[in-house]
């Protein structure tokens, strides 16, 4: 079942937590909905559940499968809801807690004991957690209680799936493994879901698509890796990984730096005004000797070896800071230690129109 | 036709998670007035009575030298009472909520004790003990002192109804605290006095002060207990809720409801107080740090 | 290993304040009610239920403990409401109301006592309505059942209370996603929740209604065998000289509190072991 979402705004007294925001997702797609907390992420997951209503305007709407439900409170929205801290109820087992929603039907629809039992039963068995259903959550690690409250959210058989961040409560390890089982899962199901974090590396590794979402509006919507090597507004860039700003221009799409001690005073070289240029620690090299173009000269101050890369921090004589990503075979190549002057010049670097002025490193 | 087909009117959004109008409005109808009608009007009706018969009336009942005697006596009570249950919740909640030791559960409940024991129990215990026919009635006796039936039983009574008050408003906010900030200040070279004085007392001040609140209104309206060790003798051993038992039973209806009226005054007082007092404590531990938002 | 009373600390003063509490306690507390206690046993069986079981004593028991259930009994229900309105829902006033219900606490009970007389007299503001129905409440056990409703309002209110706020609005949430109507959601989820701490709140109602006497004593009419609470009788018996009668009655008003403290205990604990570990 497909989403779609038009100009919805949100305001809690003065603050505004969504402006006009507009999003289809597709049939059977899992979407990552991404941003800082305060970006109006999980304002807009609500909005879709029915928990939220969106401010009254006539052209807002929400759609499922082309059908507008704006009007259809929670309860008839057939959506499945998973809570941030589980919101499992405590009093209940987790068969008791999975079944609720079946249980709550109107007697017509209600499915019987026994129907209830073997879908509690199958529901478990997908979760992994089969002789689990007579415990209580209090009896449950974190992991496992955020299992049993996707259960519970499965087992009305939701038309979408959405997920507040799901796995914010949970410790890293848990969280890696969690994230893993989530997209096998999805890919089971096909579900239609939509999933709130406001950790980068989740969205990108588990959705198909990621909104990313900043002060009440999207910033861009695209694939992970779209939005992750073509990204379209600083924020983007800077949001999902490390990001060095240097200043300069581009011309004929090649990078030339300003010399970094005068980079307020300087007197222009041209007519275009010196901008702000994006790059990635792996968009940078290291030399040792500038052989040609352009360059900053600095010095090398921490070196950080574990791990697949190489991570070199270095000192500009202007007192920024720049992290650069090397291999580990050319970082051996260049034998760098803390105090070695170099350059760092840049492979790759991005510009965005209309970006504001940003400080070194 | 399926549940989720259902829809109601476009325009008539509720917020998801409340109850329909009719239902929110007859409750809190019932509510307000349940409330009026069980605690307001008692509390109205003390001061209509009282101004019956118009201020000449409520003054001449205030100043009979028998009232005045029933206050002076009921201050002294207060300021025996008070203080002395006030040292000791702060002795008691240093001593429980600083350190660990065996049987401090038994101690917090043995605390709580006069709670649960009904005011003229209260009163009968002392007589049982200082009665005439008491454990040390002959002895007194023989001494010539009286505690039963004078003013020694009525503060004893009142040191009794009022023990708890102070201690258990002050144990659960010291243990909330630990005791990081004490060693703190012991490293810092502050003495055991210092330390007290200085770090825990200021922690803790709002709920020593509610709880002396609390204390102060029972220790002027307890009625049961005094009542049985008291022997109600007119400008001796009366406190001002028995003056007013005794104007009541008397029909001098104005006259008692003129003396009952300084007690509901001090209950107002004492909800005005007690509600500033709980907004500050919740202020002070709403600035401890929670848990993080992500 | 060495059994020690008492974990090492570097704070002072642990003898100090311990050695005053436990003689301030004792001197205050436990002398008294240890009379109580060998007054009680020095009696002996025979003795206690010669008094125990003569028909005023009886009687006087009977009204104390049917009042004060049917008193708690209508705090728990109006109380609730009472509860549920001032956290959930916003109306003119609710300050003042929400100070308003500790009033019992703060009243003396002589003072609510003459009032509450006034008010349901048949004179009274609330009465000369209810006599034109022939309905006639003081000097009757239902006196004793209002006056007891007002010194335990503020038990169940402020009890519940916090258990309201407590609940955690994303478990309601929940529960709409999965379908479930207002009704449900409080049936299934909101009241599991909340009924220890409305059993507590009942249960120390009835504690205070068992025990209280200022506000009854004139409401009542003090009518041997049909409106004379048990308290009441403790200071007729004393009045008699009759120790050993006043303290047999006590006994029984002591027990019976003490049983009602261990069941809030027991509650108590009986809640928290069902939730343990959820954060």
């Amino acid at each position: 079942m497909s989403i779609e979402v038009r100009n919805i705004s949100k305001s809690f007294g003065n603050f505004t937590a969504l402006r006009d925001v507009s999003l289809q997702v597709h049939d059977g797609e899992l979407l990552a909905l991404l941003g800082p907390s305060g970006s109006g992420k999980t304002t807009l997951l609500r909005i879709i559940s029915g928990l939220e209503v969106p401010n009254p305007n006539p052209s807002s709407d929400i759609l499922f499968h082309g059908q507008s439900v704006v009007d259809r409170p929670v309860r008839h929205r057939e959506v499945g809801f998973v809570f941030q801290h589980y919101a499992l109820f405590r009093h209940m087992s987790v068969a008791d807690n999975i079944g609720f929603g079946l249980r709550m039907r109107p007697r017509a629809t209600r499915p019987s004991k026994s129907e209830i039992r073997d879908r509690v039963g199958k529901l478990l068995k997908l979760i992994q957690l089969e002789g689990f259903g007579d415990r209580f959550p209090s009896q449950l690690s974190g992991g496992q209680r955020q299992r049993v409250a996707l259960a519970r959210a499965l087992a009305v058989e939701p038309k979408v799936l959405l997920l507040d961040e799901p796995f914010g409560a949970l410790d890293a390890k848990v969280r890696q493994g969690l994230r893993t089982w989530l997209r096998r899962l999805h890919d089971e199901i096909h579900l239609t879901s939509v999933l709130v974090t406001h950790d980068q590396e989740e969205a990108l590794e588990v959705a198909d698509r990621v909104v990313v979402m900043n002060q009440s509006r999207i910033e861009q919507i695209g694939t992970p890796d779209e939005v992750f090597h073509h990204p379209k507004t600083p924020f983007v860039m800077e949001f999902l990984g490390q990001v060095n700003v240097f200043h300069g221009r581009v011309t004929k799409g090649k990078i030339e730096l300003d010399d970094p001690f005068t980079t307020e005073q300087h007197e222009p070289h041209n007519n275009s005004n010196p901008q702000a240029i994006y790059a990635r620690p792996h968009e940078l090299d290291i030399q040792r000797e500038l052989t040609n173009g352009e360059g900053i000269a600095a010095k090398v101050r921490r070196l950080h070896l574990a791990g697949p890369i190489a991570r070199v921090i270095l000192e500009a004589e202007n007192g920024g800071h720049v992290q650069v990503h090397l291999s580990l075979e050319r970082f051996y190549e260049l034998a760098l230690q803390p105090g070695v002057a170099a350059y760092v010049v840049p492979k790759s670097g991005r510009v965005f129109e209309g970006a504001s002025k940003t400080i070194l490193g | 036709m399926t549940a989720s087909q259902q829809r109601i009117a476009p325009g008539r959004m509720m917020p998801p998670l409340q109850e329909s109008s009719w239902v929110r409005w007859s409750l809190t109808a019932f509510s307000c007035s349940f409330l009026i009608l069980f605690l307001f009007v008692p509390l109205v009706v003390v001061f209509t009575e009282a101004l019956r018969k118009g201020f000449g009336a409520y003054w001449a009942g205030i100043t009979d030298p028998t009232a005045w005697s029933a206050i002076k006596l009921t201050v002294l009570v207060v300021g025996i009472s008070v203080p002395l249950n006030l040292v000791f919740g702060l002795a008691a909640s240093w001593a429980i909520a600083k350190f660990e030791f065996w049987g401090k559960s038994l101690l917090i409940t043995l605390i709580d004790l006069p709670f649960a024991v009904s005011p003229v129990v209260s009163g009968l215990i002392f007589v049982l003990l200082f009665g005439i026919h008491g454990w040390f009635g002959k002895w007194l006796d023989a001494w010539g002192l009286q505690v039963i039936f004078a003013v020694p039983g009525v503060v004893l009574a009142t040191v009794f109804v009022t023990f708890p008050f102070v201690a258990r408003e002050v144990i659960p906010l010291m243990q909330e605290q630990g005791t990081e900030q004490e060693q703190a200040a012991l490293t810092l070279g502050a003495n055991g006095w210092q330390t007290f004085w200085y770090v825990t007392l200021p922690n803790v001040r709002w709920a020593v002060l509610y709880g002396v609140i609390l204390c102060n209104a029972r220790a002027m309206g307890e009625f049961g207990a005094v009542s049985v060790v008291s022997g109600h003798i007119r400008g001796k051993t009366n406190t001002i809720p028995l003056h007013v038992e005794i104007l009541y039973n008397e029909y001098n209806f104005v006259a008692a409801f003129a003396v009952a009226s300084l007690l509901a005054l001090l209950a107002l007082v004492t909800l005005v107080a007690k509600t500033l007092v709980e907004r500050r404590i919740h202020y002070s531990t709403s600035l401890e740090p929670t848990t993080v938002e992500s | 290993m060495v059994w020690r009373l008492k974990k090492h600390s570097v704070l002072p003063g642990f003898g100090l304040t311990l050695g005053f509490t436990v003689f301030y306690l004792s001197l205050i507390v436990l002398l008294p009610l240890t009379a109580l206690c060998l007054k009680s046993t020095s009696m002996g069986w025979p003795q206690f239920w010669e008094t125990v079981s003569h028909p005023r004593v009886w009687a006087s028991c009977r009204l104390t403990f049917e009042t004060a259930a049917t008193a708690a009994l209508i705090n728990a229900v109006g109380g609730f409401i009472v509860a549920w309105c001032l956290v959930r829902y916003d109306f003119p006033l609710k300050r003042i109301f929400d100070a308003m219900v500790d009033l019992p606490f703060a009243l003396p009970t002589a003072v609510s006592g003459i009032s509450l007389t006034t008010i349901y007299a048949s004179s009274g503001w609330i009465g000369q309505w209810l006599a034109r129905w022939d309905i006639k409440l003081v000097y009757s056990r239902w006196g004793i059942i209002i006056a007891m409703t007002f010194i335990g309002l503020p038990f169940v209110v402020r009890t519940l209370q916090p258990a309201l706020e407590d609940l955690e609005k994303e478990n309601e949430e929940a529960a709409a996603c999965l379908g479930a109507n207002r009704w449900q959601t409080f049936r299934f989820v909101i009241w599991p929740t909340i009924i220890p701490a409305l059993l507590t709140g009942f249960a120390m109602a009835f504690a205070r209604g068992l025990g209280e006497y200022g506000s009854i004593v004139f409401i009542s009419g003090n009518m041997p065998m049909k409106t004379e609470i048990a308290s009441l009788l403790i200071i007729t018996k004393l009045e008699q000289h009759d120790l050993a009668g006043a303290t047999a009655i006590a006994v029984i008003l002591l027990v019976s509190s003490f049983v009602v403290l261990l069941c809030i205990n027991l509650l108590q604990w009986w809640s928290s072991e069902r939730v343990r570990g959820v954060a």
